[in-house]
Formats: C-alpha cells, sequence, structure tokens
C-alpha cells in the first residue's frame, strides 16, 4: 500500500488519458485500464473515480455453476446470439489462482475461439488471486471498464463453483446458475446456496441422459420456494429499500428452468430471451434499483473492511502481530480479546458491540 | 500486496496438434506465480495478437511443431506491432532448426526452445526479459 492510496491528489495525465481512450472504446485502454483494477492501486481509484459517472448503462449478465458443467461454452454461445442482434458483448471470465504458487491458468478463451477475432467482442480473463466467493477482487471494476466503453451486454462466468460461491449475486443484474444432467438428487436442489441466487437455472448438456429428471427436480424445489420469492435476493443482503410495488403488481419472478446443449447452441436463443425477459421484468418492477442499493450497500461494506484491515495491518508492527499470534497458540489469551488488543493498538477506538 | 503479476499467453498457432509441449510450458509459469491465459490449440496470428491486445500480457509464448514458424512467427510478430504492442515479449517453443534461429531474433524472438529444453530455464528468462523490459 503506497501513500498515493488515500487519493485526494490530482490525478496523473497517464490516467485521465487512459480513460478518455476507454471512453471512446480503445481496446489497449479498456485492457491495460483492467490491469490496473488489478493492481488496485492509488491510481486505479483515480481511474474509477473518472471512470464511475460513465457506468451504469450495461446489462450485467452473471453466469456460474460447477467445473465442468459448459459455463464457458455456454458464454460463447450466448455471446453469439448477443452479436446477431446486432450488440456488442464484453466478457470478463475468471479462473482460480492457485493456493501455493500464486500463478494461474486462465483456460476460458479454449471454449471462445469462435469470438476470438470480433471487434465487437472483448474477452478478458481474470484469475482470483486469493479471492472466495466465486469472482476475483478487480471482476467488477473490470466489468464497470467495459460498461464504460460502451459495451450493452456484459457476461460475468465465475470460477467452477460449488455451493456457496454466491458473490456473482451481487455483481450481476441477472443470474443464470447452470446445472447438469443427474448432478444430484432432488435433496441437492432444496439445499441453500447457488440455486438461491438463481435469476435463471439452466440445465445444460440436455442431450445427455437425465436432463428431464433434473428439471423436473429443480422445478420442484422453486415450487417449494414460491413462498419466499418475493425476498429473493433481498435475503441475500439485508438494506431497507422502498416498497416493492411494481413486484406485487408483476407478481414476483420465478427462475424458469431451460435446457441448452451449449456446445450445438441449442436452446441458447431462449436463453438470452429469458434474460432479456428478466432485465425487462427488473426494469418494470423497480427490483433493479433495488437490487443495485443492495449491491452499493454490500460493496461499501467490502471496502470499509478491506480499507480498515489494510490500516490496522499497516500501523500493526509485524513482530507485535506475530507475538500475539504466539500468545493466542500458548492460549494467553483468546482470539477476541487479541483482536481488540491490535485494533486499539492500530488507534481505533471502537465501541464494544 | 499489488505487485505485478506476469501474464503470458500460450499458444498455438497453425494446424499441428501436439499441444503437450505448450501445456507443460503453461503448467511450469504458473508453478512460478504466473497467470497463464491458454488459448488452445488451431490459432491463427490475427486471433494471438487480439487475445494478447485484450488480456494485457507482458509475453506471448508460440508452440510451433509443423515446421511453419518461419511464416507464423513473423505474421504474429507484425501483428503485435501493429496492435501497438511491439512491448510485449515473444518466446517461441517446438522443432526450431538451427539455421532459422538468427532470422527468429532478428525480428524480435526472445527465446527459442527446443525439445528437452530445461523448464527451469524456461522460467527464469522470462522472469528475467519481463524484467529488464
Amino acid at each position: 500500500m503506497t501513500e498515493a492510496s488515500h487519493g485526494s491528489e490530482p490525478s496523473s495525465p497517464g490516467i485521465a488519458e487512459l480513460v478518455m481512450h476507454t471512453l471512446a472504446g480503445d481496446r489497449r485502454a479498456i485492457a491495460r485500464l483492467i490491469s490496473l483494477m488489478e493492481r488496485g492501486s492509488g491510481e486505479a481509484r483515480q481511474a474509477l473515480a473518472q471512470l464511475y459517472p460513465h457506468t451504469g448503462q450495461a446489462h450485467t449478465v452473471g453466469v456460474t455453476g460447477a467445473p465442468g458443467t459448459g459455463k464457458s461454452t455456454l458464454v460463447n454461445a450466448m455471446a453469439k446470439v448477443y452479436r446477431q442482434q446486432g450488440l456488442a458483448v464484453g466478457i470478463v471470465a475468471v479462473d482460480p489462482t492457485s493456493p501455493f504458487s500464486g500463478g494461474a491458468i486462465l483456460g476460458d478463451r479454449i471454449r471462445m475461439r469462435d469470438l476470438a477475432t470480433d471487434p465487437h467482442i472483448f474477452i478478458r480473463s481474470m484469475a482470483t488471486r486469493g479471492s472466495l466467493g466465486g469472482l476475483a477482487r478487480a471482476t467488477v471494476d473490470a466489468a464497470r471498464v467495459l460498461d464504460a466503453a460502451g459495451y450493452p451486454v456484459i457476461v460475468v462466468e465465475t470460477v467452477g463453483a460449488g455451493q456457496d460461491e454466491v458473490d456473482i449475486a451481487r455483481a450481476a443484474h441477472t443470474t443464470v446458475v447452470l446445472q447438469m444432467p443427474a448432478s444430484g438428487d432432488d435433496i441437492q436442489a432444496i439445499k441453500a446456496g447457488i440455486l438461491e441466487v438463481a435469476d435463471i437455472i439452466v440445465v445444460n448438456k440436455s442431450d445427455l441422459p437425465g436432463a428431464e429428471n433434473t428439471v423436473a427436480a429443480l422445478q420442484v424445489m422453486l415450487d417449494l420456494n414460491s413462498a419466499h420469492a418475493e425476498l429473493h435476493h433481498g435475503k441475500l443482503v439485508h438494506v431497507e429499500g422502498p416498497a416493492t410495488a411494481g413486484i406485487a403488481a408483476l407478481g414476483a419472478w420465478r427462475p424458469p428452468v431451460l435446457q441448452t446443449c451449449a456446445i450445438r447452441e441449442d436452446g441458447v436463443k431462449e436463453l438470452v430471451a429469458a434474460i432479456d425477459a428478466h432485465w425487462e421484468y427488473q426494469r418494470a418492477s423497480g427490483l433493479k434499483e433495488q437490487r443495485e442499493r443492495e449491491q452499493v450497500a454490500e460493496e461499501l461494506r467490502r471496502i470499509v473492511r478491506y480499507t480498515l484491515l489494510q490500516h490496522v495491518l499497516h500501523q500493526i508492527p509485524r513482530q507485535g502481530l506475530e507475538d500475539t499470534v504466539e500468545r493466542v497458540v500458548a492460549r494467553q489469551e483468546d482470539p477476541y480479546s487479541a483482536a481488540d488488543r491490535l485494533i486499539a493498538q492500530a488507534g481505533l477506538a471502537l465501541d464494544q458491540q | 500486496m499489488a505487485q505485478d503479476k506476469i501474464r503470458v499467453l500460450i499458444a498455438k498457432p497453425g494446424l499441428d496438434g501436439h499441444d503437450r509441449g505448450a501445456k507443460v510450458v503453461a503448467r511450469a509459469l504458473r508453478d512460478a506465480g504466473m497467470e497463464v491465459i491458454y488459448t488452445g490449440l488451431r490459432q491463427t496470428p490475427e486471433m494471438i495478437a487480439e487475445a494478447a491486445l485484450q488480456e494485457d500480457v507482458d509475453m506471448v509464448g508460440l508452440s510451433i511443431l509443423s515446421g511453419a514458424h518461419m511464416t507464423l512467427v513473423p505474421r504474429v510478430v507484425n501483428l503485435l506491432h501493429s496492435h501497438g504492442l511491439s512491448d510485449v515479449l515473444v518466446f517461441v517453443g517446438g522443432i526450431i532448426p538451427d539455421e532459422d534461429v538468427p532470422e527468429l531474433l532478428k525480428i524480435g524472438v526472445k527465446g527459442i526452445y527446443g525439445p528437452g529444453a530445461p523448464l527451469d530455464d524456461i522460467v527464469r528468462d522470462v522472469q528475467r526479459e519481463v524484467a529488464e523490459h
């Protein structure tokens, strides 16, 4: 962390130029600005401050699901449908960073070769760099760069997600969750987790046996869920929003369950139509604004948490932290008291809650 | 915490289907802490240059075993230049006859590796070249 991160100093001309070229759609500038966001320096904050007023135009679609369910292949097919509609598409595809080496193999492009030289497609591969939850720390900011650069549709592909990687719902307007045929019994379908954040559920690889049964099990799960459907996403983060009169008038959104065979591009047009319908529903019902407030509130919490953590870690001498670890390991102090003491050492007076 | 990660594009231009070497090198670079964008088989030079641009990589590694390197490599290098990416380093691995090496170095290729090249050498060369750049 450099001092530059406390950013009220004048913006460096390089950054302003990079932002200007990005807003004009210059692909090299977009790529470099995303790299800046990944580094997360003070310059990144400057750039984002200049970029932010130009964001909020795009429809951000999240695609998530377990490894091997066909996310990249589906994104490839979806992008082709959007291109047939004349829409440019920005894609951010996230793959995991090795916890041991810090390196990563980013392989999502392999399945997106149809898009490789289309000048109206921009694909960026991104490593998680230690973030849990299915996205990298900079994924949302990368999507913002593409939004400001004028891509009307942005598809964010998460890492192969298990049951709990639900960050995508905080980053996207529409979350598509992929399942595969025969991927577990009906109890899997009613567990908490990733299906709860789905706006649209897709059973991909529909050419495999068992697809119909999987669809049926998911429909049963949704029948059980309908009681809480209105709270959908309201459950995720608790934020007071305006009354959702629009939702009452339109009825709650029930996630459709669709079948696709992404590699043959079967069912993908229907999926894109469902994504469009969800976008229309959100705008007509007021859910879009409500969800955006929830997302911003969550993001602010995350930034405050991160900034405070950096501040505290910056103030505490490394030796102090190591000594504290030793004391806790030796049972001379419990972890909560130790954390309170470290926070107090960092000069932050906190009321005990 | 905010240090730069080395980003590398590994691509196989042309039509040969032997990607074992490319995968082994990709894995070695990953294990050295780099982010490796792996694009797979049968890439055209246009696809490779466009991917290098979008991914903002420090280096492009080309794996060629088809014998077409004297056509493909200059084409990739030229496209990188025309995309404003002359600062992106190019490495080549595969079956490259000795007599072709000087010409490839002349057009700006930074490293050329044949069968059996030690992975540690490749990793060290990439780290050095990127650092010096």
